[in-house]
């Protein structure tokens, strides 16, 4: 299998610009409070490349990923600030998509024919009543402006690319009837029949077993080589990252702690949340016991008053109990939240 | 208790799942859940039980456990130097066996009783077995939450108000409640994150050298139970397909579907030129599981000799506690997991 950090590192430019996320806040209004799920994050991702996003459940990953789909369940989710610039082919400008209404025409474009999502569950977004068939064709013939004979020759042939074997019998039968990894192949081939230049992939491998994990994994780095397109690509699991991602954002209850390249997440990483999570995860071959975190994560709805993850720090001091902590940048391509670097420059706070 | 005595030994166990259809309810087939399975543990070691979903993890434990009526086999428990056999225990005598096997589940919001309180949870088993005064059951309770790292001032809130991590050991601190000895931890850190996951590893290490438990630790995540075992066994559609101590099951693999588990391991090291060795095909349905060796269809190594005959799970002449099931077992020159190549 390929990996992104072993090769030659590609060169990007302005022009590879496809999504900048600013000062993005996300944040359901609950009777008994404000979950604060996406807090003031900033983000880029370019064109081709793959982005890792990884931290523990609850810390906002998924409403990262609605909100770049725009589809935050509203009420009781909302985007309350921020933008999301996303660059499409055809001109240099960019559409905010935070500023775009869920349903307008284009926001739907934007679904179809730019960016495509796949989820953890396939059973969640693969339609129980219809056919494999029917799930891929109609998308095909809606955004492609196909017949159906062109339609049903073209999602054949990405059934074949996604590895599923006798691909015009598989189109007359129904999710249930496959297995797990297969759904997840079949899901994977409708987000790409509409060739999206973002690929949002949600844990894509977390309900699968590993050997299933492991094709899935390989086939999504083959696709990408072939398709060019960008992933931001979800999980829990930092060694899944380390094998497909070229650069990492961690994200601590609804805010991103650290961002850095793969190699200075694991070699070179600067947040303590970052090393406490990487200590925490038993090596093969390696028998020492394990460092955890102290404690656990705290509720959405009852933060602390200063750094976040504050109470559980074994590096905390008494700035970091009042103050929350501005990111400051450790070098061009490394960021960390955390007065430790108090010294450095902090990433300006509006583009 | 000596490390060397075997506290419990299974011989032949199978549970089939019955498959019922139609509107009379006729029994079509059975899903060979747990398929001819022998093995033991030895006294306070952790034996790792690895595999994929599906495979028969749980319906072992769940057997062993008695919440499920072996179709065959035995399972015999040491008691004194004599063995009884769990799989011949009457229903109505079933609780006593609870005495020396507890079980941990998975899922910690789903076990234990919302309606209750920490407390009650934890006294339960002292309840059913009438083990002391109320007193003297509350001050067990405060013992036992101190043990697992949880403070006893919080034991009269419910589970909701706990973290998923501290429900956990609610659960771990209700299956001591009986001083049993051998402890059957079914995936109880696969719902956890990773921060957490590893405060609950620690105190199932602690726990066991402090009273000597012996564990049956079910996880399908392969860095976590090389961390934790001692031996692991690795199965696969029902049947254990390989049995051997941790350091020499990942090094030394003898059998293919172990060699194909191992390479699916994600390294995790950005610098790693690792070309993974997997695996192509799906697991198949326990009800109809190929003729042979159930892995030949998946298996790259597999002849015709496999696709006819079913092999047996055999120690290795040469390497002693070694055990497989494959025929091929020490002619294939197989590939353990390698520890990834830094630049
Ligand atoms: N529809 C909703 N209503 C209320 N709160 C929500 C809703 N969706 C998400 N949240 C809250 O937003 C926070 C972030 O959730 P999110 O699903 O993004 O987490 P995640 O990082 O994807 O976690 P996981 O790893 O478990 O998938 C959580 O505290 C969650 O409870
Ligand atoms: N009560 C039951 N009735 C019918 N079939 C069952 C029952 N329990 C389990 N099975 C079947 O037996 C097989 C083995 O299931 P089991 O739960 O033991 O697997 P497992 O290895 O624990 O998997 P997982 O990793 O998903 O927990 C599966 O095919 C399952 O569908
Ligand atoms: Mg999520
Ligand atoms: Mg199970």
């Amino acid at each position: 299998m390929k990996k992104p950090g072993s090769t030659e590192k590609k060169i990007y430019t302005r022009k590879d610009r496809l999504l900048e996320v600013r000062n993005l806040s996300t944040h359901f209004l609950l009777d008994d409070g404000t979950v604060k799920a996406v807090d003031n994050i900033s983000f880029d991702l370019r064109k081709g490349e793959t982005l890792g996003v990884v931290g523990e459940s609850g810390c906002g990953k998924s409403v990262t990923s609605l909100s770049i789909m725009n589809l935050v369940p509203d009420p009781p989710g909302k985007i309350v600030g921020g933008n999301i610039f996303y660059y499409l082919d055809k001109n240099n400008s960019p559409v905010d998509i935070a500023a775009l209404k869920r349903y307008s025409a284009e926001m739907r474009s934007i679904r179809g024919d730019e960016i495509a999502m796949i989820f953890q569950e396939p059973m969640s977004s693969l339609n129980p009543v219809l056919t494999v068939g029917n799930q891929i064709i109609e998308p095909i013939k809606l955004h492609q402006d196909k017949n159906n004979k062109q339609a049903r020759k073209q999602a054949v042939e990405m059934l074949n690319l996604v590895g599923i074997g006798s691909p015009t019998q598989r189109l007359s039968e129904y999710p249930h009837q496959l297995s797990g990894g297969l759904r997840q192949r079949v899901m994977i081939a409708m987000a790409l029949s509409c060739n999206p230049n973002l690929l949002i992939a949600d844990e894509p491998t977390t309900a699968l077993d590993v050997t299933i994990e492991a094709q899935i994994l390989e086939l999504m780095q083959e696709l990408q080589d072939e398709f060019k397109m960008s992933i931001l690509f979800i999980t829990h699991d930092l060694e899944v990252i380390g094998e497909m991602c070229e650069r990492v954002m961690v994200m601590y209850t609804g805010t991103v702690v650290e961002k850095a390249e793969i190699e200075d997440i694991f070699y070179n990483n600067k947040h303590p949340y970052t090393r406490g999570l990487l200590k925490s995860i038993p090596k093969i071959g390696e028998h020492r016991r394990l460092t955890p975190i102290e404690g656990s994560v705290p509720e959405l709805k009852n933060l602390p008053d200063g750094c976040n993850f504050e109470p559980r720090c074994p590096e905390s001091m008494d700035i970091c109990v009042n103050q929350e902590p501005p990111t400051f940048i450790i070098s061009k391509n490394q960021k960390a939240k955390c007065w430790l670097y108090r010294n450095n420059d902090r990433e300006e706070e509006l583009s | 208790m000596n490390e060397n005595i075997k506290i419990l030994k299974v011989t032949g166990l199978k549970k089939y799942f019955p498959i019922k259809k139609g509107v009379f309810r006729k029994t079509v087939g059975y899903t060979k859940a747990v398929d001819d399975v022998s093995f033991f543990a030895r006294g306070e070691e952790t034996l790792g039980l690895v595999g994929e979903s599906g495979c028969g993890k749980s319906t072992t434990g769940r057997c062993i456990i008695r919440l499920l009526d072996p179709t065959a086999g035995k399972i015999e428990l040491e008691k004194n130097g004599d063995y009884i056999d769990i799989a011949r225990i009457e229903k109505n005598k079933l609780k006593n066996l609870r005495k020396d096997i507890q079980i941990v589940f998975q899922d910690p919001n789903s076990s234990l009783n919302s309606r209750m309180t920490v407390r009650d949870i934890v006294a339960d088993p002292l309840k059913a077995h009438k083990i002391g005064t109320h007193q003297q059951r509350t001050e067990k309770v405060k013992d036992l939450l101190e043990r697992v790292g949880l403070n006893s001032s919080q034991m009269d809130r419910y589970p909701h108000e706990f973290s998923g991590g501290q429900r956990q050991r609610v659960g771990v601190a209700r299956a001591l409640a009986l001083n049993p000895r051998f402890i059957i931890c079914d995936e109880p850190v696969s719902a956890l994150d990773v921060s957490v996951q590893a405060q609950v590893l620690n105190l199932f290490e602690d726990l066991q050298d402090e009273f000597g438990f012996t564990y049956l630790f079910i996880a399908h995540d392969l860095s976590v139970i090389e961390h934790i075992s001692d031996r692991i066994m690795v199965m696969y559609l029902g049947k254990i397909v390989e049995v051997a101590p941790s350091n020499e099951i990942y090094m030394n693999p003898q059998h293919p579907y172990t060699e194909a588990l191992l390479g699916s391991i994600p390294d995790g090291d950005p610098h790693s030129t690792k070309v993974r060795k997997t695996f192509s095909g799906d697991v198949p349905d326990p009800s109809d599981p190929p003729p042979g060796c159930n892995l030949h269809p998946r298996c790259p190594y597999s002849s015709d000799y496999c696709r006819k005959v079913e092999p047996e799970l055999k120690e290795l002449p040469d390497h002693k506690d070694h055990y497989v099931n494959c025929h091929s077992a020490e002619e294939l020159n197989l590939e353990g997991y390698q520890k990834s190549q830094q630049v």
